[in-house]
């Protein structure tokens, strides 16, 4: 019942939030013409005559106005480059170049030229109205749209607690939206309370801080748990001390379920990475039996494609992975199918010759892209949509490529899954890989078929590549270090099998993941390897064989 | 399984050397040894330095060298030509029997190494050990390290065979398996911790049984040495496989299900074949490594592993001298190539897989075969 009222008391905030959001985002744009904004310059004017008390007033109404320009002299004032022109009055944000100062209008920030440094007169601050501008300021970023800024704002404040910025923070507790940083205020004031000197305030500081996963937080409440030693602090009253450690006890718990979410998600990118290079030869091995040795080169001819885009469109970075990926499923597709046609075609029903075909091939191209790109590794840029982290709390992040390459890995998954179920392509694909002979005389194509599917598989590879090329390097050596891996991978989720590669290979990510703090990444590979070869003892035709009388082929 | 049919009964010395005259092939590759032991140290050791005639110690290792190449593509050729076990990890057995030797030899080294620790190998005090990890010890002793040289590879392989025959991995998955073998294997070496060197391996090697490796007299007997075992494996090979057990292992290759159903023990068979070349492999790399004088984790790389497979497929698998070919004729290739034309050799090797594979099914030896036949006649179709 009592979290039912919390929720609706969330979501009458929420909407209460998104008014005032909607508000303030119509009034921003119609702010120039708007009546009660039309004193901005006037009170930051004001700015360059006021003593230091009338500056503190000054302060106050400038925030009241919620003005998002005001944020920009206010920082400048902070910093004291916040300037009047002797000449005229009128104020400048001035940045030094050489003699001169460099001067931009504070309130449409400008340029307006420059002024000679005798001209110049800083509009002074003193120790009292540089606490106000901080606090001004964080209550400034706090009334902002953006949660981030807001997140960020109320850490400000908490750097330095003091009665009045617990007082604005109890104000904007009030009327926060957003919960995540509605529990950020929690936790700093209870933080504040910690000191009180009244034990009931202490206990109820204690218990909201259970919620908290901040390191500091986590050293006081380790800090009172313990009653005071000689020249240590501690807890005197045993209550609080007990509250304490059962407050340590949920963090423990809270950390120990985000650390294991951590590995999953972690594990998980790794996972997919290896998903995304098997996944090509779940196909060309799965469906059609094809051991392609070349099929590492085929990644790298995607990852190199993807080298190639950039350089011919070096001011669209950004678009750039977006138009590698079918420019690299077009190169791998087609070099694919060229080694369909010419070499694979003449060994079918001979596996290991087509091994050992296909890795002379490898080696051909190998050496094809050392003598036309160089042997060494080539820079590929990363875009800036794909870089930085997303942090989902304060011992949980993940960075945005590790994100990226799960969501990307599993819409190719579905792409392809898609393909092979729901096309002619993909219906005559399955009934060449289930029954040739038969196949062909109902009439399909099978050696168009053939090409199509190795086509597929290896335009995938291709693809791969573009993904590879944000996160390893670029280099002739790119594909042999995958190769042992996608093999594996597509035997241990059972050959010919599409779901079991995807499954297998995140599986397989996440047991690396979980292994490495324990014994090292290079250690946690040959564990998995070991792991596979015994697991292949066990299950020779991997995790989901396929039945009937397909698998005996 | 029920053992239905007398198990592999020995073959007596007359049908043995009934099979040797049947292998024409094989006496012209024992002529060419036999020739090559007795030419080799005289042109060495007698001729002078200034002569024609006069074969550098460089010439004798490098011959050397190729033959324990030799003799490890005739180990791979006895499980893939004759029991269809196609092997992408046959290296590692390769470089377990040269870490084996190259243990012994580090030993050795005692107080010559830069540091001049009489017991710890350089990279140890260089890492800062403080004792020998205890599967160091005994590599002192030359007879413990040669026992080595066939247990380590030879164990390996029965636990591998014994779990991969026994559940009937086979063909292409038993392949990946190997290749992941060895992938590991090499990942494990490179590791600093495992106490093998790490990256480096081992090098450096000063003198073996107390004579220095430097000196052309150990060269050569180091060369004989190697061709007599060449010429041993050849023997014990053509042994087995005209053996009873040889044709049950052949008639395995060819159909493999119909000689279970005749009551053979498919597993064991196959596992003794695989132990039996893991062992040759092993030798091959112990006579490798004092020659050349260094042995490092790339030797377990799936890449040389294949590159085995392709000197056998070269030269003709299934013939044991075909081998010895293949792996000849691609190692000089590779020699000539690699200073002639750098990059050039990684195109000629590819290209020669190609194209052996398309078109020579039967490899170098099997193309002589295919011109020595009667004109008239129809060749053998791809």
């Amino acid at each position: 019942m009592l979290s039912r009222l919390q929720r609706w008391h969330d979501l009458k905030l929420a909407f209460a939030g998104l008014a005032s959001l909607m508000l303030a985002s119509t009034a921003t744009p119609a702010g120039a013409v708007a009546p009660e904004t039309g004193d901005l310059p006037e009170l930051v004017g004001g700015l360059a005559t006021a003593s230091y008390s009338e500056k503190q007033a000054l302060i106050k109404q400038l925030v009241q106005t919620h003005d998002p320009r005001v944020r920009g002299v206010l920082d400048a004032m902070l910093e004291g480059k916040l300037y009047s022109r002797t000449s005229d009055g009128r104020l400048f944000i001035a940045a030094e170049n050489n003699d001169v100062l460099d001067i931009t209008d504070p309130l449409t920030g400008k340029p307006a030229g420059s002024m000679q440094s005798g001209d110049a007169g800083k509009i002074g601050i003193n120790n009292q109205l540089r606490k106000t501008l901080r606090v001004a300021l964080a209550q400034f970023d706090l009334a902002s749209t953006d949660v981030n800024v807001r997140l960020e704002a109320v850490r400000e404040m908490l750097r330095a607690v003091d009665t009045e910025s617990i007082a604005v923070l109890h104000e904007r507790l009030a009327v926060e939206p957003s919960s995540a940083v509605k529990r950020e205020i929690r936790a700093g004031l209870a933080l504040a309370d910690l000191d009180s000197s009244e034990v009931s305030v202490r206990l109820a500081a204690v218990k909201t801080l259970a919620e908290s996963l901040n390191v500091d937080v986590y050293n006081r409440l380790t800090a009172m748990s313990q009653a005071p030693a000689e020249g240590e602090a501690g807890e005197g009253d045993p209550a609080v001390r007990a509250a304490a450690k059962k407050a340590l006890r949920t963090i423990d718990r809270k950390r120990s379920f985000y650390s294991i979410a951590q590995t999953l998600l972690y594990g998980l990118s790794q996972g997919s990475v290896l998903v995304l290079a098997a996944i090509g030869l779940a196909i060309t091995f799965g469906v059609m039996g094809v051991i392609n040795m070349a099929h590492g080169e085929l990644m790298m001819l995607g990852a190199y494609s993807t080298y190639v885009v950039q350089l011919l469109m070096p001011q669209h970075i950004g678009a750039s992975i977006l138009v590698a990926i079918p420019v690299a499923f077009l190169v791998s597709g087609l070099v694919g199918i060229a080694i369909e046609r010419g070499i694979v075609r003449h060994l079918y029903g001979r596996p290991l010759e087509t091994l050992l075909a296909t890795f002379g091939l490898s080696l051909i191209l190998q050496q094809a892209v050392r003598d036309i790109f160089s042997a060494n590794n080539r820079p590929v840029e990363t875009p800036s949509w794909l870089a930085g982290s997303l942090q989902i709390n304060e011992v949980l992040a993940i960075t945005y490529n590790r994100l990226y390459i799960i969501v990307f890995t599993f819409a190719v998954f579905l792409l392809l899954l898609a393909i092979l179920k729901r096309t002619r392509l993909g219906l005559e694909v399955r009934a060449v890989s289930q029954n040739r002979g038969m196949a062909k005389a109902m009439g399909i194509r099978t050696e168009w078929v053939d090409a199509m599917t190795f086509g597929l598989g290896s335009g995938i590879a291709g693809i791969a590549g573009v993904a590879l090329s944000q996160l390893t390097n670029v280099g002739p050596n790119l594909g042999q270090s995958y190769i042992v891996d996608s093999f594996m991978v597509v035997v241990f989720g059972g050959v010919g099998n599409v779901w079991g590669t995807e499954i297998g290979g995140n599986a397989l990510g996440v047991v690396n993941q979980a292994l490495e703090p324990y014994a090292g990444a290079v250690l946690a590979k040959i564990f998995v390897l070991v792991f596979l070869i015994l697991f292949i003892q066990r299950r020779p035709r991997g995790m989901f064989p396929q039945k009937g009388r397909a698998a005996d082929g | 399984m029920v053992d239905a049919v007398t198990p592999p009964s020995t073959l007596d010395a007359a049908g043995f050397a009934a099979a040797i005259r049947a292998d024409r092939g094989g006496k012209a590759f024992l002529t060419v040894l036999v020739v090559a032991i007795m030419v080799v140290p005289a042109l060495n050791l007698l001729v002078p330095g200034g002569s024609a005639l006069h074969l550098s110690s460089y010439t004798v290792t490098l011959l050397g060298k190729y033959m324990t190449y030799a003799m490890l593509a005739m180990a791979v050729d006895l499980v893939w030509g004759y029991c269809g076990i196609l092997s992408l990890g046959h290296g590692a057995f390769f470089a377990l029997g040269g870490y084996a030797i190259g243990m012994y030899l580090m030993r050795q080294i005692g107080t010559r190494g830069v540091y001049g620790d009489p017991v710890l190998p350089d990279f140890m005090v260089f890492l800062n050990w403080k004792e020998l990890p205890w599967f160091w010890h005994g590599f002192e002793s030359f007879p413990f390290a040669a026992a080595m040289v066939f247990l380590a590879p030879g164990v390996l392989a029965l636990v591998f065979g014994f779990l991969a025959f026994r559940s009937r991995v086979s063909g292409v998955y038993l392949s990946i398996m190997t290749q992941a073998l060895t992938y590991a294997l090499m990942l494990a070496f490179f590791r600093n911790d495992m106490g093998f060197g790490g990256n480096n391996g081992f090098t450096d090697f000063k003198d073996i049984l107390g004579f220095s490796l430097q000196a052309p007299s150990t060269r050569m007997v180091l060369f004989l040495g190697t061709a007599l075992s060449l010429g041993g494996s050849y023997l014990l090979c053509r042994y087995i496989i005209a053996s009873r057990a040889g044709r049950v292992i052949q008639a395995v290759r060819d159909a493999e299900s119909r000689a279970r159903f005749l009551g053979y023990r498919v597993e064991s068979y196959k596992l003794w074949m695989f132990v039996l070349s893991a062992l040759l492999a092993g030798l091959a790399g112990a006579l490798y490594v004092p020659q050349i004088g260094i042995i490092n984790p790339s030797e377990f790389s799936p890449a040389s592993s294949i590159e085995i497979v392709i000197w056998v497929a070269i030269g003709g698998r299934g013939t044991l001298y075909g081998a010895v070919v293949g792996a000849f004729l691609v190692n000089y290739a590779k020699t000539y190539f690699t200073a002639a034309l750098p990059s050039m050799w990684l195109y000629a090797l590819g290209a020669l897989f190609v194209l052996v594979t398309l078109f020579l099914p039967s490899g170098v030896v099997g193309l002589i075969g295919e011109w020595r036949r009667h004109a008239g006649r129809q060749p053998k179709g791809l």
